[in-house]
């Protein structure tokens, strides 16, 4: 599952993603991170069975938490179904089906943006 | 034994024709062979949907009060055409937003019209005792408007390229991005499902002919402009009513860092007249060929890396110089699909009646190149041969030396059978100096050169300086060896008219 972390400028500092780790015995991917002097924001992605104590774990440190259910929002009456996104995509989100139309499996997504800027027709979004 | 266009629009009327669509034909001809086949099916529906640069529409205003004749006008902030009369206009699907550049342009202004949205327009005009009026602005629908004609100049090719990139760069191109290395390969086209591709000798297809365009009853007006049969890369040129037509099937988009264009719906009927027609509508997309082109070079003539079909390429994956590399489409299948099913759909419920075109389509050979009569001043003319390099393993200090000794600012860093490896400037030397760095040229090298063919025009090697915000290009043969260096210097020489050698 992928959770985006929120981390304001007063703990910033602190080694709160290893503490965590050591706590909950999680396999935490990091899969984006953007840190200035107003905070943090981070993209982690956390096996499914830990989420929970992984969630509790980083919320009780004050962090934000935003679980992202789908990392990439797709605006359907955008879509026309072409392939660029498929052609782009280093992890292979998307797919054709048999009828043409093009899938998306979330799971793989590492919202690193390519899809977004390669979309002819600005049918997908980060989602937040 | 044949059948005529008339005796089908007969079994249309009567509610017992037989369509299918290509797709579906190329089984029915597999399992009864042509001569079943033309007696079994009346008509062949096609369909595609992709980026056709070359459309656009021609819209009429009505007189404004006072009238004015409009010399500029701009829609949405996209300049349309105005060079015509006083209030008719022809707006392309490239053209690019004034204030938005190249994420909205042409063909998302005819996208809103189409799908009955308010637009902006502006005009400005010369005022004349007839036409007094200098300036409007107003906002106007699709309604408003006297006609709304989309003529597209050249649709629907038979077939395209298939295109890669073996650059170390990514290439923003209108196939989309292609990435570096052969990252990937981006084709168009729906292969078997292709109008063109299911009457290659255009049999049934010509001036006249009713076609299904972007949701409306659309007709041919003659082959599209750069029109090659002989390359199996024939084109058409199409008219439809914007007003009748569906959003779903004309749709603008953008291509980062190319521009703007028109995803375009189109459909033919192909009338089963004789077996022979049969047999061509049968065809599936592993007859299909086409060729796959490197776009990693920036010439008109691109090299080609390999022959495939459409199967191979919807596939998922082709292999190219012993490498997989996956393939997509830039145009959809999906509403390809959709155009043929509703022309299907359109001929079975008895509202679309075939034509008989009144003109062929040209079969004559031949695209020309630009007769460009300026020349071309390529690298080769303008860099500078036989420059220093250094290799790898020098130290700083010696490298700095043959800086101030040369006289120049970049020095390449070459193998020993003076293959480039990687660039060192007066600046990587001055910073290594500035924070007492010892060591070796390899350490503090730029290892990921720009580089540039000395056969290539000066235009390519002045874009990539600008590009890559950098003040000169080494200049390399096929292995990669150094032949000289080309500078923004030597480029901007050329306008003071010193620089050719």
């Amino acid at each position: 599952m992928k959770i985006m972390l929120c981390f304001n400028s007063q703990i910033i500092k602190k080694p709160l993603i290893a503490e965590v780790i050591l706590e909950t015995g999680a396999l935490v991917n990091i899969n984006k991170a953007t840190i200035d002097i107003t905070g943090g924001e981070l993209i982690i992605n956390v096996p499914d069975e830990d989420a929970k104590k992984v969630i509790k774990s980083f919320k009780s440190r004050g962090v934000d938490i935003i679980t992202l259910e789908k990392p990439i929002v797709r605006t359907d009456e955008e879509c026309v179904h072409c392939g660029v996104c498929i052609s782009v995509c280093p992890t292979n989100v998307f797919k054709y089906e048999a009828d043409g139309s093009v899938s998306m499996d979330h799971k793989e997504c590492i919202q690193c943006g390519a899809c977004i800027t390669a979309c002819p027709h600005n049918a997908l979004k980060l989602s937040r | 034994m044949g059948k005529t266009v008339e005796e089908i629009n007969q079994k249309i009327r009567d509610g017992s024709v037989h369509v299918v669509t290509a797709e579906e034909m190329t089984a029915i001809v597999e399992t009864l062979g042509p001569e079943g086949a033309a007696k079994e099916v009346d008509v062949v529906t096609t369909g595609t949907f992709g980026a056709m640069c070359s459309s656009g529409a021609i819209l009429n205003f009505g007189h404004a009060d006072p009238p004015i004749k409009m010399q500029k006008l701009w829609l949405n902030d996209v300049e349309a055409y105005a060079g015509l009369a006083a209030v008719d206009a022809y707006i392309g699907a490239t053209q690019v937003s004034e204030s938005r550049g190249m994420e909205y342009g042409g063909g998302h202004v005819i996208e809103e019209l189409v799908s009955g949205k308010a637009v902006v327009l502006r005009i400005s005009g010369s005022g004349t005792d007839c036409y007094p009026l200098k300036n409007v602005e107003t906002m106007l629908a699709i309604e408003d408007l006297n006609q709304a004609i989309m003529i597209n100049p050249r649709n629907a090719y038979q077939r395209y390229n298939a295109t890669t990139n073996t650059s170390d760069q990514t290439m923003h191109t209108y196939m989309g991005p292609l990435l570096p290395d052969l990252g990937n390969v981006i084709y168009a086209g729906s292969g078997a499902l292709s109008p063109l591709s299911n009457d290659p000798t255009y049999a049934t297809i010509g001036m006249g002919t009713r076609i299904f365009l972007c949701g409306a009853q659309g007709y041919i007006i003659g082959e599209g402009t750069q029109h090659d049969p002989k390359n199996n890369m024939g084109a058409l040129m199409v008219k439809g009513n914007l007003k009748e037509m569906s959003s779903e099937f004309v749709k603008g988009a953008s291509f980062h860092k190319y521009g703007t264009t028109l995803y375009v719906g189109l459909g033919i009927p192909i009338p089963i007249l004789n077996e022979d027609i049969a047999l061509c509508t049968g065809i599936s997309d592993a007859e299909i060929k086409t060729e796959v082109l490197d776009y990693g070079v920036q010439r008109r003539e691109k090299p080609v890396l390999g022959e495939v079909t459409y199967e191979e390429l919807k596939s998922g994956c082709i292999e190219i110089n012993g490498k997989e590399v996956r393939t997509a489409a830039i145009s959809s299948l999906y509403v390809a699909r959709k155009v043929a099913e509703s022309l299907k759909d359109w001929i079975l419920k008895g509202e679309f009646m075939l034509t008989t075109p009144i003109e062929g389509l040209s079969t004559k050979p031949g695209v020309k190149p630009m007769r460009q009569t300026g020349g071309l001043l390529l690298v080769k003319d303008v860099m500078t041969a036989g420059i220093g390099t250094i290799k790898p393993d020098v130290s700083i200090e010696e490298a700095a030396k043959r800086i101030i000794k040369g006289q120049f600012n970049h020095l390449p860093v070459v193998s020993d059978d003076g293959r480039l490896m990687g660039i060192i400037t007066t600046w990587d030397v001055s910073k290594a100096v500035a924070l007492a760095k010892r060591g070796r040229v390899e350490q503090i090298m730029t290892r990921k050169v720009v580089v540039v063919n000395p056969r290539d025009p000066i235009d390519i090697a002045a874009r990539k300086l600008e590009q890559h915000n950098i003040s000169a290009l080494p200049v390399i043969d096929a292995k990669r060896k150094v032949i000289g260096i080309i500078t923004s210097e030597d480029l901007s020489k050329l306008l003071t008219g010193g620089g050719r050698k």
